[in-house]
């Protein structure tokens, strides 16, 4: 039996690790790339979690984050795409058109 | 004839209609011409109806005005001698006054304006006369109100005579709001205001001095004192001259200020069930008269003089009331309404030849210059000071002494009272006519009479020559044309025999007040008196004791400063401070929104971290 603790302590290392891309990072690509990590770090909790109880939803759970994970790809690089084609640049520190003030 | 009456009060009005809408188009001619025709079409109608009237009381109903369950208001006009008399009156002496202002106001501007108001005057005071319904005659009454208003800030353009307009209204409305709700009362309590069916259910519902019939006659008197300029609402009466001398004449003296007297008469049968009431009345009137006549004394324009004046004529007219003589009452009104109307035109007159000046000090000599207003003034002088036998005024001041004495009670104290003021009726008005026509003259007179000023002088002077002789004390004939004219409306009011004495009283002080006002002309005192500074005493007198400076303290500046206070509104500024709360958490709030998405994302999981926390150990 594996012990439950190591691959969720791996997830939240990876959590951490994509959190910390996210708010360090200015390239939207790494940005995005960040984000997905975190999202692979949840998937990995919800299949230790299954393990740790012995239930498969934990499994279904990770399929369906993983379409999420994809769609979400898909619409990023899109505005990612049109952001580019608009500001000439990927910097997200850049972006800041919905600002107040 | 009497089906013509509706025309009485409906000429003016379209006269005073045609006049507001096309005026200034129709020029000053024409726009005089109507003003005038028709009020005399009015004074015509008035004296044919009179001449042919049968002798019975008729209610004429115009027009349903409210019809309710159990409350029905009809506009009706009511004639009886009482209402023929003030209407005959209203008419004839408008109609002179309007024609004596087709001269007088010759060049001013607002010509037509002018006479498009005094029309609506004439309509509106006849309506309150003519009323068959007191809720008609309130309508009437606020109408003269307006007019009033209108009429003494007529030249607008000084800030001055726009406050004593101001002061006029609202010193009026504040005795209207009294009348007003003893009119809800009447309405509630005995289901009508048709005047004849709610005197009979008063007479028959309420005990004599019961509590109700106090209240309700004792609102309608505060409501009467306001518009007649007794004490304590008479304040507004000696700033009403700011407007121009025919509407001194007409409204203030003549008529609109006896409507307090009229609504008495008109009421009579409800203040006789309040005789706590009569007793105020009489003893108001009495402060009135002597506080007025005071006043008098002191004063150096001329019109304030004779605003004085009719402050304490009107208090005799009250004096009359308050002892019951109805009969009285209303001869005084008559005689008074014609030498006023003669006082204040020919005061009008005299000023008109010096440049408008009014300062009886800075006049002097005059009759030489101008005998006609010379003649004129004596005339209604003598009158106001009842000098025997040739004045009207002495038959009518005689005829309220006579009742005064013979009243139960308090009746000698009163007459005691009422002769004193006599006595200064005579010299205060008599100190004028020494002081503006004796002794050197003092000022330019320029221009001269046309017919239209000289023809209303010289008939409302033989009328008050002649007035007087419809009633006469039993050492003249005893005749009592007058009283039995009344006696349908007042009842028959017997006088009492009072000693000779009391005549001989009436004959002797204004005599003497004449002596003792000639007698200081002769000394110089009056022009010494006017030269030196004025005393606290003479200050306080001069000013109508005082009441004025009374009421700025106690009410007209409380009240400003509420004004003032409440000018920005506090409780909004309450609710402002809510507002200014939400812009500054807003100013804070919105310096977070700095469009930085790794911020945001920061805020977010900080959000995150603080919320899973709060649920794990919270």
């Amino acid at each position: 039996m594996i012990a439950w603790q190591l691959p969720a302590a791996l997830a939240a290392a990876l959590f951490l690790l994509g959190l910390l891309g996210l708010l360090a990072r200015r390239s939207l690509v790494f940005v995005l790339m960040s984000i997905e990590i975190m999202v692979n770090a949840t998937g990995l909790l919800f299949i230790t979690a299954g393990m740790r109880w012995g239930n498969p939803d934990g499994q279904v759970m990770l399929i369906f984050v993983l379409n999420l994970a994809g769609a979400e790809l898909a619409l990023g690089l899109i505005l990612i795409l049109r952001l580019r084609a608009r500001l000439t640049t990927l910097d997200g520190d850049a972006a800041t058109l919905l600002r107040d003030t | 004839m009497e089906r013509w009456l509706w025309l009485v009060p409906a000429a003016p009005l379209f006269g005073s209609t045609l006049l507001g809408l096309f005026g200034p188009a129709l020029g000053n001619r024409i726009s005089g011409l109507i003003g005038t025709a028709s009020v005399g079409l009015s004074a015509v109608i008035a004296v044919a109806i009179a001449c042919t009237w049968g002798g019975h009381d008729a209610t004429h109903t115009l027009w349903s005005w409210v019809a309710l369950p159990g409350f029905d208001v009809n506009i009706g006009l009511y004639l009886d001698p009482v209402s023929l008399l003030m209407m005959l009156v209203i008419t004839v002496i408008g109609c002179l006054i309007h024609l004596f202002s087709t001269e007088y106001m010759d060049g001013e501007a607002g010509y037509s304006r002018f006479f498009a108001y005094l029309n609506l005057f004439v309509a509106a005071m006849l309506l309150l006369v003519l009323a068959d319904d007191l809720l008609v005659l309130f309508v009437g009454w606020e109408g003269v109100g307006v007019c009033s208003y209108l009429l003494v800030g007529f030249w607008f353009g000084e800030a001055a005579n726009g406050w004593a307009a101001q002061k006029s209204f609202v010193v009026t409305r504040i005795a209207d709001i009294f009348m007003l709700v003893g009119l809800l009362l009447l309405s509630v309590d005995l289901g009508t205001l048709s005047i004849q069916p709610l005197l009979a259910a008063a007479t028959a519902a309420w005990p004599h001095g019961g509590a109700v019939a106090t209240l309700a006659a004792a609102l309608l008197l505060i409501g009467g004192l306001g518009k007649s300029a007794q004490v304590p609402l008479q304040t507004w009466l000696p700033d009403a001259m700011a407007g121009p001398t025919p509407v001194s004449a007409l409204i203030h003296a003549a008529t609109m200020v006896t409507a307090g007297v009229y609504l008495v008469v008109r009421l009579h049968a409800l203040f006789v069930l309040a005789p706590a009431v009569l007793a105020a009345i009489a003893f108001g009137a009495v402060v009135t008269l002597l506080v007025a006549a005071f006043a008098g004394l002191f004063q150096s324009d001329i019109k304030r003089v004779l605003a004085y004046s009719t402050m304490s004529q009107i208090g005799y007219m009250f004096l009359a009331l308050g002892v019951g003589a109805w009969p009285a009452a209303m001869f005084h009104f008559l005689s008074h309404a014609v030498f006023k109307a003669l006082l204040f035109l020919s005061a009008g007159a005299i000023s008109m030849r010096l440049h408008h000046e009014q300062d009886i000090f800075k006049m002097g000599g005059l009759r030489r210059g101008i005998p006609v207003a010379f003649w004129c003034f004596l005339v209604g002088a003598s009158a106001l000071a009842a000098l025997p036998v040739i004045s009207c005024g002495f038959f009518s001041k005689e005829m309220i002494l006579g009742f005064v004495w013979a009243a139960p009670g308090v009746g000698p104290a009163l007459w005691g009272a009422a002769i004193f003021g006599a006595l200064l009726t005579s010299i205060y008005i008599f100190r004028a006519v020494f002081i503006v026509f004796f002794g050197p003259v003092t000022t330019e007179v320029s221009g001269a009479y046309g017919l239209r000023i000289v023809l209303p002088l010289v008939v409302l002077s033989a009328a008050a020559l002649t007035v007087g002789w419809l009633e006469t004390p039993a050492f003249l004939g005893h005749r009592e044309i007058f009283s039995a004219f009344l006696a349908p409306a007042t009842g028959v009011v017997a006088r009492l025999p009072v000693s000779p004495a009391i005549p001989l009283a009436g004959i002797c002080v204004p005599l003497a007040g004449l002596g003792i006002a000639y007698g200081l002309y002769r000394s110089g005192f009056w022009h010494a008196q006017a030269a030196r500074p004025a005393g606290a005493l003479a200050r306080l007198l001069r000013s109508g004791c005082g009441f004025d400076a009374v009421y700025d303290t106690l009410l007209t500046q409380p009240f400003f400063w509420t004004v003032r206070v409440l000018r920005h509104d506090p409780v909004d500024q309450c609710f402002g401070l809510l507002e200014r709360g939400a812009i500054l958490l807003h100013r804070g709030l919105r310096r977070s929104q700095g469009g930085k998405l790794r911020r945001y994302a920061g805020w977010l999981m900080a959000g995150s971290v603080a919320t899973i926390l709060l649920l794990a150990f919270g």
